[in-house]
């Protein structure tokens, strides 16, 4: 099938989604609302969800090596587009799962997706899943960006989850949960980035519900100018688990973060942790690099760089 | 080759005071080109003051500084650095998600085959397939951020490196290997100078000229056997037997060659 992406398209899906041309196997492109092109896999079966918008993705038990990529992309002004994805992993796999919104939006107008994301993880699987948020356009234009994602993860199951929204994006209020049974294993990375007047809130709550299971969640973000950021993440012991969260903020110019990193034991062998620290970019840093060359614009631009890699 | 011309730097006594502290007090001196200087002193007599103000850390507050031939006392920190100075920290900055290859490429100024970390890596005695991957974040060891600190300067290969108390935090092991490599520098000149803040008497050894400051003053400058005299051992203070200058480890400076 022909698929007719524009420069602007293709740019997004670069962006958010590291794609340059058709992926191989199974995808799903979406653009404003609509379908714009989808191929399954012997493996992996994308269908249309019949009573709400979205799409199922099946993974067939034992799959293994397979990447599916299902991004998203809005390039008109005044839309609103929510979708419900479903990610059923049987069990024994060992997939990728690249997701992601771009927004392109050259007018005042605003423009809104919002994924709710569900995973089912099968036995013994592993799934890494990338998710990349990203706005461009008029500097006034309003970009929205609500995602929620829902994991259920069954025994001996990992999973790695990258959640980044590095800039561009007005307003996001971000909903995580996951339920992890015995043997689980989770790993969360969230990077944000936000300048101007961008607000973020990120609510996250992980169940540890089965022995020897564990999360480890890393939050790293970056606010500049008037943006505001609020941090909440919380982990349930409710068994012989481990736990650990770690929240690290840099602040520019009038950028406020609020860190509210929780830890609840509902069992007595239940080992959690959690960290917090907020500041600005450290002078020795910067000065140490003007040492080795790089101007202080350009130091500072490499601290986070590296700081949200 | 580097010339300070009567440099003076005074910070207010305390905040917003208008009284002032000199904490460096007329200090000229030259490093010509392919020389090993070791700057020695007793703690706060403003070696690492006089360091910072010649990368550029620190603006003094009279005086000028001249880097071959060009004024740079104005000049900005980069400025400097582009211009061919490299400065090892005391107390090395950390940086959370930055790898260890990248803070080598970026002291490099370009991308590095791994063959050239690994040398880098290995005359600061650490092994690079440890450490190439690892963060320059709180994970490392005080002794390991300190010797990726020296190999970053290795391998931004500056004309004048200043090396501020390189040995602080090192083991011994580690500290064998650093003095070869020092040596090695120094034999290879290429135009190259070296200045070394440290209180080692396996440094010292290796020095062309030594530089006495004390009370923020050049107390003495010359070569280790003009020097030797000025320096005088701490028997005093039950370390057990009298600390020889070449066969000893530590030598303290004793404090009444600042009277």
């Amino acid at each position: 099938m022909a698929v007719d992406l524009s420069p602007i398209d293709e740019s997004l899906l670069a962006t958010i989604a590291n794609l340059h041309g058709m992926p191989k196997g199974a995808y799903n492109i979406r653009k404003n609302g609509k379908l714009v092109t989808r191929n399954s896999s012997a493996n992996i079966e994308i269908c249309t969800k019949e009573d709400q918008p979205g799409i199922d993705i099946f993974v067939k038990d034992g799959t293994r090596g397979e990447t599916c990529y299902i991004p998203v992309i809005v390039t008109e002004a005044g839309v609103k587009d929510l979708v419900y994805n479903t990610f059923h992993i049987g069990d024994d796999c060992d997939v990728s799962i690249v997701a992601g919104c771009g927004i392109h939006n050259e007018c005042e107008e605003q423009s809104e997706h919002d994924g709710i994301h569900t995973f089912h993880i099968g036995k013994n699987s592993r799934v890494k899943y990338v998710e990349a948020h990203y706005g461009e356009g008029d500097p006034d234009g309003v970009r929205i960006l609500n995602p929620v994602t829902k994991v259920y993860m069954a025994e001996n199951s990992f999973c790695d989850m990258e959640l980044s929204q590095l800039g561009g994006v007005s307003s996001s209020n971000r909903e995580t949960e996951a339920y992890l049974e015995a043997g689980a294993k989770m790993v969360v990375t969230e990077k944000l980035m936000t300048h101007g007047n961008q607000t973020v809130v990120s609510n996250q709550l992980f169940e540890l519900n089965g022995d020897d299971s564990s999360v480890q969640v890393v939050s790293r973000s970056v606010a500049k100018d008037d943006s505001s950021q609020v941090f909440a993440p919380l982990v349930v012991g409710k068994a012989a688990c481990r736990g650990h969260v770690q929240c690290d903020s840099i602040i520019m110019g009038n950028g406020r973060v609020k860190s509210v990193p929780a830890i609840e034991a509902d069992h007595e062998d239940a080992i959690l942790f959690h960290e917090a620290a907020i500041g600005k970019i450290a002078g020795e840093q910067l000065i140490k690099l003007q040492t080795l060359g790089l101007t202080p614009e350009e130091a500072e631009a490499e601290i986070l760089e590296d700081f949200l890699s | 080759m580097l010339e300070l011309r009567n440099i003076v730097f005074e910070v207010p006594v305390s905040e917003g005071s208008t009284e002032t502290k000199r904490i460096i007090d007329d200090v000229s001196l030259t490093i010509e080109d392919d020389k090993f200087i070791v700057i020695t002193g007793p703690n706060g007599g403003g070696k690492s003051t006089l360091a910072k103000l010649i990368m550029g850390i620190e603006k003094p507050t009279s005086g000028t500084i001249l880097f071959n031939g060009t004024d740079i006392t104005d000049m900005d920190i980069d400025e400097r650095a582009r211009l061919g100075m490299g400065y090892a920290f005391q107390q090395p900055a950390r940086f959370k998600g930055m790898k260890v290859k990248k803070l080598l490429e970026i002291a490099a100024g370009e991308r590095l085959p791994m063959m050239s970390c690994n040398q880098y890596l290995s005359k600061v005695g650490l092994c690079s397939a440890d450490f190439l991957t690892r963060e320059v974040d709180k994970s490392l060891s005080g002794g390991e951020v300190k010797r990726i600190e020296i190999a970053t300067i290795l391998a931004r290969d500056p004309k004048l490196a200043i090396y501020d108390e390189p040995e602080a935090g090192i083991d011994l092991w580690s500290f064998d290997r650093l003095t070869e490599t020092f040596r090695d520098i120094h034999k290879a000149q290429g135009g190259r100078s070296i200045v070394i803040i440290s209180h080692q008497e396996r440094i010292i050894q290796l020095a062309d000229q030594v530089i006495l400051m004390g009370n923020g003053k050049l107390e003495a400058m010359g070569t280790l056997e003009e020097i030797m005299p000025q320096i005088t051992f701490n028997r005093h203070h039950n370390l057990g037997p009298g600390c020889n200058l070449l066969h000893g480890h530590d030598i303290t400076i004793n404090e009444n060659i600042n009277g």
